[in-house]
């Protein structure tokens, strides 16, 4: 081995402690890269493989009756490629052995054979016989949940009548990847359930003889989808069509962009962090070696080592550091991917999701994190290179200290020696303690942003479920009713309270941005919705105008006083100016209220309800349900409490896990920091440090230089920490705010102590590591040499 | 004016010193049986060739290491025996270093790095006083970096003998310098151990210097080759290498 080589392992073996430290932060940013990467590959390419080898449809619109003759009119419509009609409605299951009801969706397939558009992926039996009408196949989670299989059966109402289906067969649909009930923000699989049916035997029970009540459509490709919506919604308009709308606002597909929105900028953020992190330690590290190292740089020049050679020399230093990180990266991302796996299979129904590490995204992370070594060390090697050979010969010109201004204060006359040495070094190298306060201020930042978010988590269900909504148990009607409903409901059993609602399907649009959601109708002062302004105070409803959800207007543009534009998608169709009264702050879904008279004026009808919310009698809910099943009207029943329990369920799933993988992270790159930094200013200062033992000074007294500097640093950094955590916690908050959900910026007391709490314990354990060192200092040897 | 030290108890007292380093396969013997006494108030120059175990007997003498065997007694205190806190005290109390390269602090000035030590010993004197007497008593506030060479040795000695201590140890005190500044430095340790009759060591390998000892050990290969005292002994300025 060339004696150069040589040198540099003796360098490596040197600095193996700060070597393995920057490696493992290295790798974590490989592992992130690679787990948040593969993910998202796995997930894009699924979903694209199932969407197009199963027809998923482009355009979905739904109606009240329009005749099948309608359809060719569809057909015709320049961009359209294929159109298929089909019954869909709701339907009432029961399971064995399960006591509460079952709400389902049930969905005709054409006799006997899979559908043109939105196939389905048999996962076990087979697609109904043509000409039977019992028989359905059911989708997968929901058989899952209840370990179900083809040749058993199900109890159903399907308008009223009971009937017993047989199952013949267990799929997937590319409608369902998510599968959620329509008034969920969770899936609930033993709740609800997607069914599909023989067309003739559903046109039989929702009366659709010669009709369908949903279409759906493919494009052909480089089409305009809105100018096709726009045409759809004309041509269905007066068959009752609640509005034509894409993919975009199609529910499962709709999730799924959310989730791969928020991969696509983990992907970025978190690789970011940590590579950010690696380069700046690698920084510091190298500047130092390099500092250190002048004159054997000179010599080695002296003796004819090329500039080149000088520099590769020291990049090869980085290149080994970033190869062991890349090696524990794509390892433990590999690792972790696969883990990952069984998460999303749980959330997402593909066909199959393949976590296949790709030699693309292995080549990029090592890219990547070769980019960022490189970039860190790039500065420090440049100076070596640059460096004259007689220029380095000579000592380095000497080190300039002066009496600061605190030390000219009385403080100052009462300061010791030693207290006097730290204070002049602080100051006499202010880049680099400035850089150290930095790095260890933004290893307490990814400890705030972690921890920040297991608090604003809570904080988030917290409002919605205490502030927002206080109703027991919530019901959607098939369609709107009178106002009487209400006393009708009463008088049930269990029923303490009930207050109405009436939902609208519109679409709202300001300037050049809409956005389809439904406007709810509240009575001026409800009781159980609560409407938040931004201060999460109660309002009550002005009796005209529009309140929406600050981030909906945010996303309009709009503020209070503009007039929005709204389209009214149900009943007698048209649009119609409205002033935007005011905004409302809720975390969880995107919504428009008006008062409901008011509502009710634009919809032209008398008081008519779409839903109701109650207080019950929890111990009467068995008898209670019964009853309320029993009402033709009633299409879904949802229990608040069971919503939140689904959710927290999903959060402590996902979103926690990563939270924790942060956590971990953070934590280590902390003690990285500190102890890099603890470190480098142990060999800087080895030889006075032992000059002052060989004066009388005690291990104790000695230590004191160093740890008080330690400690200095590390207190100036963590109020950095908490100002650049709260920081990056907006940032992150901002960016992972989504139509389904936004965590309320706030951070707690408990992660600003929980940030202090980090970098303290890992300064605690450098200053363990520190203080063995300088227990074994070796006084002779660190004097021996200049 | 030669000191009679025989007729004083010894401050040093060495008994069969060796140390030897185990590197791997390689054991160096860089003492092999040292034997020697040392006398309140001498000066005594040690002589011998670069590698011949100087260093590492002072470095006993003084406490910064320890012997492989043997025995080292300073004033009935037996220091091969001594615990890390009683070197440390007696580093504190009783000796007084001055290396090749100055080793001040760089961000002390002339006065603190003085008053570095004196903050923490028993009986010091002031540092104002030590830097008068090595001759920088108008350069106080200045940093190790506004000094020359044989200036910042100078504070070295003054930071040395500030703690009034019972011996001065000298390794190589002009190994860094000119001459002409190498005469200045020597100057002031002769002035000190005649004023203060402070024990003063200068180890050195330019045998000129041990022309102004009160005694001059040789050694080589780590064993005392040759002790004798200075019939003619001589100021520091009558020197010249
Ligand atoms: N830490 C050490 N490890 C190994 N050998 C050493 C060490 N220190 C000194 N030596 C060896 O001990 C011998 C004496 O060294 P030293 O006392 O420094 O000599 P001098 O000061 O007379 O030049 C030399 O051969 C040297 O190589
Ligand atoms: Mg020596």
């Amino acid at each position: 081995m060339r004696a150069i080589n040589r040198k540099l392992i003796r360098d490596i073996l040197s600095f193996k402690g700060q070597v393995a430290a920057i490696s493992v932060v290295t790798g974590a940013g490989g592992m992130v890269l690679i787990l948040f990467a593969t993910t998202l590959d796995a997930i894009n390419e699924s979903r694209d493989r199932f969407y197009q080898s199963y027809n998923f449809a482009h355009v979905f619109a739904e109606i009240k009756r329009a005749p099948e003759s309608i359809s060719d009119r569809i057909k015709q419509i320049p961009g359209v490629n294929f159109v298929e009609t089909r019954v869909k409605g709701p339907v009432r299951l029961s399971v064995q052995d399960f006591e509460d009801p079952v709400q389902g969706l049930i969905v005709s397939i054409p006799d006997g054979r899979q559908p043109e558009l939105n196939r389905l992926h048999l996962r076990q039996g087979f697609m109904p016989d043509s000409g039977q009408t019992n028989h359905v196949v059911v989708s997968e989670p929901f058989a899952k949940a209840h370990d179900l299989r083809a040749g058993h059966t199900l109890e159903a109402i399907i308008k009223g009548r009971m009937e017993t289906l047989t199952i013949s067969g267990i799929a997937i649909s590319p409608e369902f990847v998510y599968q959620i009930g329509p008034a969920d923000i969770m899936p609930d699989y033993k709740r609800f359930a997607v069914l599909w049916m023989n067309r003739k035997a559903l046109d039989g029970a929702f009366g659709m003889d010669g009709a369908f009540n949903n279409l759906t459509l493919t494009l052909q490709s480089g089409a305009d989808e809105k100018m096709v919506i726009d045409v759809v919604d004309h041509i269905l308009g007066p068959y009752g069509s609640i509005g034509a709308f894409g993919r975009h606002d199609q529910t499962s597909n709709r999730f799924l962009e959310e989730e791969l929105s928020q991969l696509r900028i983990m992907t970025i953020v978190l690789p970011a962090i940590f590579l950010g992190v690696s380069a700046f330690l690698l920084n510091v590290l190298m500047a130092r070696i390099i500092r250190t190292q002048r004159q054997q740089i000179a010599l080695l020049k002296a003796f004819g080592y090329g500039n080149a050679e000088v520099g590769l020399h020291f990049m090869l230093f980085t290149a080994i550091i970033v190869c062991t990180g890349s090696v524990l990266g794509v390892g433990f991302g590999a690792w972790a991917a696969h883990g990952i796996s069984d998460l999303y299979a749980e959330y997402f129904q593909f066909p199959e999701m393949s976590f296949r590490l790709q030699p693309g995204t292995i080549i990029l992370a090592v890219l990547v994190a070769f980019g960022a070594g490189m970039l860190g060390t790039f500065r420090a090697v440049m100076h070596a290179v640059r460096q004259a050979p007689a220029e380095a010969m000579r000592p380095p010109p000497p080190e300039r200290f002066t009496r600061g201004w605190l030390e000219q204060s009385f403080f100052g006359r009462i300061l010791s020696q030693s207290s006097r040495i730290i204070l002049r070094n602080l100051s006499r190298y202010r880049f680099k303690t400035s850089m150290s306060i930095l790095g260890i201020g933004l290893s307490g930042a990814l400890l705030l942003l972690g921890s920040y978010q297991f608090g604003s988590v809570n904080h988030m269900l917290d409002i919605q479920y205490r502030l927002v909504q206080k109703m027991d148990l919530h019901l959607s009607f098939n369609e709107q009713v009178s106002l009487s409903a209400r006393t009708e409901l009463l008088v049930l059993p269990g029923v303490h309270y009930v207050e109405t609602y009436r939902s609208v399907p519109v679409r709202l649009s300001h300037e050049r941005k809409e956005y389809r959601t439904s406007l709810i109708g509240l009575d001026e002062n409800p009781n159980l919705r609560m409407i938040l302004d931004t201060h999460h105070q109660t309002v009550s409803l002005p009796p005209e105008g529009l309140l929406m959800t600050l981030y909906l207007a945010d996303y309009l543009g709009a503020s209070a006083g503009d007039v929005i534009q709204m389209e009214v998608m149900e009943g007698h169709r048209r649009t119609l100016k409205i002033p935007l009264a005011g905004m409302v702050d809720e975390p969880i879904g995107i919504s428009a209220y008006m008062n409901r008279d008011a509502l009710n004026a634009i919809m032209r009808e008398g008081p008519a309800i779409s839903g109701a919310w109650l207080l019950t009698d929890e111990t009467r809910h068995g008898h209670l349900f019964e009853k309320l099943w029993d009402k033709p009207h009633v299409a879904g029943i949802g229990l608040t409490s069971r919503d939140e329990s689904n959710i927290r369920d999903y959060i402590e799933d996902t979103v926690l896990i990563f939270m924790i993988i942060l956590l971990i992270l953070a934590g280590s790159i902390s003690f990285a920091v500190v102890y890099n930094n603890a470190r480098i200013a142990f060999a800087e200062r080895v030889r006075e440090l032992a000059t002052l033992r060989v004066l009388g000074f005690t291990r104790a007294e000695v230590s004191w230089i160093l740890i008080g500097e330690m400690g200095l640093i590390t207190f100036l950094s963590i109020p950095l920490g908490w100002i650049l955590g709260t920081g990056f916690a907006f940032l992150l908050n901002k960016a992972i705010s989504t139509d389904l959900f936004r965590l309320p910026f706030i951070v707690g007391p408990d992660s600003f102590a929980f940030s202090a709490g980090g970098v303290l314990l890992a300064s605690a354990l450098s200053t363990i590591f520190i203080a063995r060192k300088l227990r074994r200092l070796d006084m002779v040897l660190a004097l021996k040499t200049e | 004016m030669n000191k009679k030290p025989e007729s004083d108890s010894p401050v040093f007292t060495i008994r069969g010193l060796t140390k030897t380093y185990i590197m791997g396969e390689v054991t160096i013997h860089a003492l092999r049986g040292v034997n020697m006494e040392l006398f309140p108030g001498e000066l005594v120059v040690l002589l011998g060739a670069s590698g011949s175990g100087k260093s590492t007997l002072v470095n006993i003498l003084g406490g910064l290491d320890s012997a492989t065997s043997g025995e080292v007694i300073y004033k009935n205190q037996n220091l091969t025996k001594a615990s890390d806190r009683d070197l440390t005290s007696f580093r504190r109390n009783h000796v007084g270093f001055v290396f090749q390269f100055y080793n001040l602090i760089p961000s002390l000035t002339a006065r603190e790095n003085v008053a570095i030590v004196t903050e923490i010993s028993r009986d010091p004197i002031k540092p104002e006083q030590a830097l008068d007497m090595v001759g920088l008593g108008d350069r106080l506030d200045h940093f190790p970096s506004q000094m020359s060479g044989g200036e910042q040795q100078r504070v070295a000695i003054a930071r040395a003998v500030a703690k009034s201590p019972w011996v001065l140890m000298c390794d190589e005190p002009t190994g860094a310098l000119d001459s002409k500044t190498g005469i200045k430095v020597l100057k002031v340790i002769e002035k000190i151990n005649q004023e203060l009759g402070t024990t003063t060591v200068v180890i050195t390998h330019n045998e000129v210097i041990s022309r102004m000892a009160d005694r001059v050990i040789r050694i080589s290969d780590g064993r005392i080759s040759k002790v004798f005292e200075n019939t003619h002994k001589v100021h520091p300025e009558e020197l010249s290498w």
